[in-house]
């Protein structure tokens, strides 16, 4: 075993090998973050759809979760990264592989543009959010009917109904399950590296490549997403504590 | 306000269907301004229903429900307006569990009548006084007992200020200690001339305060008659059935 290797320089972005491993890190985090919150304002809206008595929103919720839930994760970097670019029209589509990488440069000795931090993004969030959908319908679902009915009887509206009392509740219902979907996104952005994002699993076979120490490399990424996933783990829990609704057991399927 | 000869709650004909499933059938009946009526009859006989859709809690198909001169199956009827102006009480008591007891206590008063948070506070604290649960202001629903969740229950729909109160099984989820103090509450709103539709099995609060009883079987209401007559002598056989199944025991 090797662990000193990390500290050679690396053949490119004027840094060592852990600086690679850290540039890893910075955009496995990046793009995990900024889908999560594409996942949980996009799966929160669907989930919600699903609810109400509302028959096209809810057919626009279903046909959402239908479609993202079923097609490997994957798949769908492909079709963002490849496929959308053909079907838009042509100008949108130039714009996204000419323009829009040439935006700005990326920090952090990147090696990749805009474009694929973007395409990973939305790829990534948008499908996470058919997963968050399906949590906080169940969760919205798992309340006692009788709640929505004792806040419309006070004359609340359906949706004052869904802001001060399903919500509230549904919310802190849900923590457990997204949290696993919350790590299921840092685990899950490692596909990202399919269409070029560098980030900590690429890094990590990139230096094995060129290092030929393997058992190094991929043993650093495992700490680290394992810091990062229990990290978040600590993170969901403290909120769980913090926003526990006192003498409350959770009930589920209600009374 | 309307005619105060014309019925507080005025049901005609209604009808409702679950798919094929006929669960209400012509039921008619009506509550004057001051009367408390009470809906008993075997589970299933669509007593529940029968209440809920007296504030639009439960749609439905045929007839006509006129509430304080205000249709309710009427697609123009502003539901939520109408609903703020009549109080209803659940079997399992529905307090929001993540608000304070004095947030369970105004937040009606806040969102639907447009109360200023104070003044809100006020009249909620004012009830919770009054229905004996003045120390467990700042409690959390789930820190109270069935009974005194109920009492608050009660207290969150009078502090609307509504017109009539509509009870669907207040005392079914409780443990029999805890029955009482909600049906004093309850004894003391009939006395004070409160309009009140109550649907429970408690038939010592029927002979109490009911001015009618109603009862119900398969949807339809077999009986509809004053207090003395139902108690004296029902008329249905099925009435008769029911009363000496729950009355001895």
């Amino acid at each position: 075993m090797d662990w000193k290797v990390f500290l050679e320089m690396a053949p490119s972005g004027g840094m060592t090998y852990l600086g690679w491993l850290g540039s890893g890190v910075v955009w496995t985090l990046t793009v995990s973050s900024f889908a999560w919150i594409i996942a949980s304002l996009v799966g929160g809206f669907v989930g919600v759809a699903r609810t109400t008595p509302v028959p096209w929103l809810r057919a626009i919720g279903t046909v959402y979760v239908e479609i993202f839930r079923n097609v490997p994760l994957l798949v769908q970097m492909f079709l963002w990264y490849f496929v959308m670019p053909e079907v838009l029209p042509k100008a949108l589509g130039d714009w996204l592989k000419q323009d829009l990488p040439n935006a700005l440069t990326l920090p952090f000795a990147a090696q990749f543009s805009l474009w694929e931090l973007t395409a990973a993004i939305l790829c990534l969030g948008l499908y996470t959010a058919s997963r968050v959908a399906e949590q906080v319908r169940s969760g919205i679902e798992s309340l006692p009917r009788g709640q929505t009915n004792a806040g419309l009887a006070m004359g609340l509206t359906l949706p004052q109904v869904y802001r001060h009392v399903t919500l509230p509740m549904a919310f802190r219902i849900v923590i457990p399950p997204m949290t696993s979907e919350f790590l299921t996104i840092f685990k899950n952005s490692s596909t990202a590296l399919t269409i070029g994002v560098l980030e900590l699993t690429a890094q990590s076979r990139q230096i094995s490549e060129y290092t030929f120490k393997t058992f190094e490399a991929f043993t650093a990424a495992t700490l680290i997403y394992i810091v990062i996933t229990l990290t978040v783990t600590f993170a969901m829990r403290a909120l769980e504590r913090r926003v526990a609704v006192p003498g409350f057991i959770a009930q589920a399927g209600g009374h | 306000m309307t005619d105060p000869q014309s019925p507080m709650i005025d049901l005609r004909a209604v009808s409702k269907w679950y798919g094929a499933f006929q669960v209400l059938t012509d039921c008619t009946t009506r509550v004057k301004k001051g009367e408390v009526v009470v809906v008993c009859g075997p589970s299933g006989s669509g007593k529940s229903t029968l209440i809920k859709t007296v504030n639009g809690l439960e749609p439905f198909q045929k007839g006509e429900i006129i509430v304080n001169g205000v249709s309710v199956g009427d697609a123009k009827t502003d539901l939520p307006k109408l609903r703020s102006h009549i109080g209803m009480v659940f079997q399992n008591f529905e307090l929001f569990p993540h608000m304070s007891i004095t947030d369970n206590l105004t937040i009606g008063q806040v969102k639907v009548l447009g109360r200023s948070k104070d003044e809100a506070t006020q009249r909620g604290l004012k009830l919770l006084d009054r229905v004996g649960l003045i120390a467990q202001k700042d409690k959390y629903p789930g820190q109270l007992s069935g009974g005194q969740q109920q009492r608050v229950a009660i207290a969150r729909a009078l502090s609307m200020d509504p017109i009539a109160m509509l009870f669907d099984e207040p005392t079914s989820a409780l443990d029999p200690e805890m029955i009482n103090e909600v049906l004093d509450v309850m004894v003391d709103l009939a006395k004070e001339g409160m309009t009140m539709m109550v649907v429970t099995h408690e038939m010592g609060f029927a002979r109490k305060v009911a001015h009618r009883v109603i009862f119900m079987d398969r949807g339809a209401i077999v009986e509809d008659c004053t207090k003395d007559e139902f108690f004296g002598t029902a008329r249905s056989e099925r009435a008769q059935q029911f009363l000496s199944k729950i009355l001895h025991h």
